[in-house]
């Protein structure tokens, strides 16, 4: 029942598609600067459809609908209602419908919201995102179906991969995917901007609130999972290089870069061709993560069920998408010889956009590397942590320090007469570096130069704060984006050259001693819940310094559906830092294996992440209020 | 000129990519032994866990049946199968191979030192590159051979009683 109707929404969704293109290029040949109602209509209800197909998806896997495969393979009737609702997207096929219902409202949005704006440039726009719901539509409909049923209908579902059912997990991927798919619009805006020639500060208002939504999305989305590893892996990282992690900065740096150039086109009408090359890169490469991740020539902790003919389809409706922008982008593409003048804030702009450039380039190579190696010479190799740890991080400093004094240069001539303050900063880092090196703990060269140049990006951003408010233009989404990315680098530094780690084995009523801490195992309790059971460990951590005492209590939880064990980390955060204790069971012993970290920082790192994104969302406000 | 020739480049590039990624596809991402039972394990050389030796293929000929464990210290459900390996260990057909995945090596000594060590040869593999080629998942994974280096059974996750039994049985029969 829920299958037909599902099947049914999707065709026709289809079928309205196909109709909006019709409508839209019938549009085009009419005169005035108008769209036609109809075209309203038509969008309005194919979006209604796909909003109701996906509410079907999610009903059954609310009422526990085992016709249905995807319910079936991923859902149980014991699973608590929220994640039922977030087992819809944890899927491959779930996914794509959640991809699919963003891209189509998304699309809609973008027609109401664009009413100031040249006809032809909206209808182009409108057909290339149609195009690309029409590829999603036929994807699900004959690939990857939702709605795909079983039979005879079984009585109970497989469950849901247990390390999934998190709350963070459970909005990573609608975060992340406002992001990735909120790119498709200015793709789509940048190809009808080729082709109708709507360019310069026009094509800049059309788009520039579609990057900052996306980017302030992609940018918690990549937190939220980031969050769940920590949470949830029990390794006491909050980053691993994993291919689907990389696939998800992709599209950040291009988009990062997108956001910088725009505003060099908007105020000095440059870097038009190098914009739309940007559009291009930014959903290309969200596509391209996608392929990786989902087609199985990659393998990651998080790779989907794999499956080559899902590989090929996606490749198919990538390469057509690359090859066909290319074409019309070098068609067009004019060489329009401008000279920045070497010292302007357009120039640190562009050196902004090489450095991101320079990341996207990295870890894509580092990510297919692997892929590359084994094609062409049949040998086998992975690319881990130590590879991006070397190249990225050392970067890192030079980047800092341009991104300090940028934002403070003055378009077209910049004059370094701040030449004293920057100074003044710099000795105020070495100072900061100083202090914590010297009274806390010595680390390595790096590490030095890591917090000096982070301690620079903040006194520079408050220095810039200071001075803008004087001035009376204050740009307050700057500056909390800019400090609050200082303010992460410091805390990531702080927080890598801070940790402790220890690891032993204790049975109830003993206690472990280390540095200025014990531990002692003071109780064990088993408890029963609605979808596992849990054997609870109750550890007392004694700070022998501070004569602190704190409960931990760390987990081995056993689930039915599908048998799995996992490892709960009991955490305690305070502001200055985390204690991180897990805990596994030794067969035949009385014997726990326990893992002891102390993290400091860790809430200061999210908050700083929270800060950066909150920078671009509190500049769409800012954009808002200035049009109407 | 010069920018015919850039437009080339760039298209050479983005073909030789897709064209890679389309290739990929087709090829088995992984030496999966999952479904090659009955099949000969490819060449082996592993670096010996101490000593500055290389395990390889002549030395598990000399077995009449060879376990591959894949194993680290951090890995808890290691733990769980530890018990079951100590007692394969007094299997007289039976050798054991260790492969010490990316781990600490006093760590690993430590827990070989705390549970017993059941391996006939320790193998170590610090960087999970070798592991790889066997087609290791994740930890703990093993793989039953025989003397012809023929895959008889590979088992993912923790050995369990039954694994235990089905080893014990298949050793024995010969």
């Amino acid at each position: 029942m829920l299958s037909s109707i599902g099947n049914f929404l999707l065709l026709l969704s289809t079928i309205l598609s196909l109709i909006v293109i019709y409508t839209s290029f019938k549009n085009l040949n009419e005169k005035g600067n108008l769209i036609s109602k109809n075209l309203f209509t038509i969008c309005s209800l194919q979006c209604t459809f796909i909003i109701v197909s996906f509410f079907t998806l999610v009903f059954a896997f609310i009422i526990s609908d085992f016709s249905l495969v995807t319910v079936y393979q991923n859902s149980h009737t014991a699973k608590p209602i929220f994640y039922k609702i977030s087992g819809t997207w944890g899927n491959h096929e779930g996914s794509l419908m959640l991809w699919l219902i963003i891209l189509t409202i998304f699309s809609f949005l973008f027609l109401v919201s664009s009413k100031n704006k040249k006809k032809e440039f909206r209808i182009y726009t409108l057909i290339i995102q149609n195009l690309l719901i029409i590829c999603f539509l036929v994807f699900l409909l004959f690939n990857s179906n939702p709605f795909g049923i079983v039979t005879p209908v079984p009585k109970e579902g497989l469950g849901l991969n247990p390390i999934l059912q998190d709350p963070a997990l459970a909005i990573h991927p609608p975060l992340l995917y406002l992001g990735f798919v909120g790119s498709s619009i200015y793709f789509s805006a940048a190809i009808a901007s080729l082709l109708t020639n709507y360019s310069g500060k026009l094509f800049v208002n059309a788009i520039k609130k579609w990057v900052l939504l996306s980017w302030s999305f992609q940018t918690i989305g990549i937190l939220a999972g980031s969050i769940w590893a920590y949470y949830e892996l029990g390794w006491g990282g909050f980053w691993f290089w994993d291919p689907v992690e990389n696939a998800s900065l992709f599209p950040w740096f291009s988009m990062t870069a997108l956001l910088h150039s725009l505003i060099v086109l908007e105020k000095r009408d440059k870097l038009y061709f190098w914009v739309i090359i940007l559009c291009i890169i930014t959903f290309t490469s969200s596509v391209a993560g996608t392929f990786l991740v989902r087609s199985g020539v990659l393998n990651s902790v998080h790779t989907f069920a794999n499956d080559p003919s899902r590989g090929i389809y996606i490749l198919s409706f990538l390469s057509i998408m690359i090859f066909g922008s290319a074409i019309l982008l070098l068609k067009k593409i004019k060489s329009n010889n401008f000279v920045f003048n070497t010292n302007s804030k357009e120039t640190f702009i562009l050196v902004n956009n090489w450095f991101m450039i320079f990341y996207l380039i990295t870890i894509f190579l580092g990510t297919v590397y692997p892929i590359f190696t084994e094609v062409l010479s049949d040998h086998k190799i992975s690319v881990g942590p130590p590879f991006y740890n070397t190249v990225i991080i050392p970067v890192v400093v030079f980047f800092l320090i341009f991104m300090s004094i940028g934002p403070q240069a003055r378009w077209i001539k910049n004059r370094f007469d701040n030449f004293k303050q920057i100074v003044s900063i710099l000795i105020c880092s070495l100072l900061i570096n100083f202090c914590i090196f010297y009274f806390f703990k010595s680390y390595s060269v790096l590490s030095n130069l890591i917090i000096i140049s982070s301690s620079f990006l903040i006194i520079s951003s408050f220095n810039d704060a200071i001075k803008s408010i004087k001035k009376n233009n204050f740009n307050i989404s700057r500056i909390i984006s800019h400090s609050a990315f200082g303010f992460l680098i410091l805390f990531i530094g702080l927080n890598h050259n801070f940790s402790i780690e220890e690891e032993f084995n204790l049975k109830i009523g003993q206690i472990q001693k280390f540095e200025n801490y014990n531990i002692r195992f003071t109780n064990l309790n088993l408890e029963d819940h609605e979808n596992y059971k849990a054997i609870i460990g109750e550890f007392k951590v004694n700070n022998l310094d501070k004569n602190f005492v704190q409960i931990l209590k760390p987990e081995i939880r056993i689930y039915e559906k599908p048998s799995t064990l996992t490892y709960e980390a009991s955490i305690r955060s305070n502001i200055l830092e985390d204690y991180y204790v897990t805990m596994s069971n030794i067969d035949r012993s009385d014997y726990y294996n326990i893992k002891f970290q102390k993290k400091p920082f860790m809430i200061w790192i999210w908050i700083s992440v929270i800060l950066i994104s909150l920078g671009g969302f509190l500049r769409l406000f800012r954009h808002e209020n200035k049009i109407y | 000129m010069k920018i015919k020739f850039i437009k080339f480049i760039i298209f050479f590039i983005i073909f030789f990519v897709l064209s890679i990624f389309f290739v990929s596809l087709n090829k088995d991402p992984l030496y999966s032994t999952k479904d090659l039972e009955g099949e000969k394990i490819q060449d082996i050389s592993l670096n010996h866990f101490s000593k500055n030796e290389i395990i390889s293929n002549q030395d598990l000929k000399k077995n009449k049946f060879t376990l591959i464990n894949f194993w680290a210290s951090w890995c808890a459900p290691c733990r769980l199968e530890h018990p079951y390996l100590v007692k394969l260990n007094k299997e007289d057909n039976l050798k054991i191979l260790g492969v010490n995945f990316k781990d600490k090596k006093q760590n690993a000594i430590k827990f070989l030192n705390d549970f017993g060590n059941p391996y006939d040869y320790l193998a170590k593999d610090t960087t999970g590159k070798q592991s790889v080629n066997f087609g290791i998942y994740g930890i703990p994974e093993s793989i039953l051979i025989n003397k012809d280096l023929i895959i008889v059974k590979k088992f993912i996750g923790p050995l369990t009683y039954n694994d235990y039994i089905k080893i014990r049985g298949a050793v024995k029969n010969e």
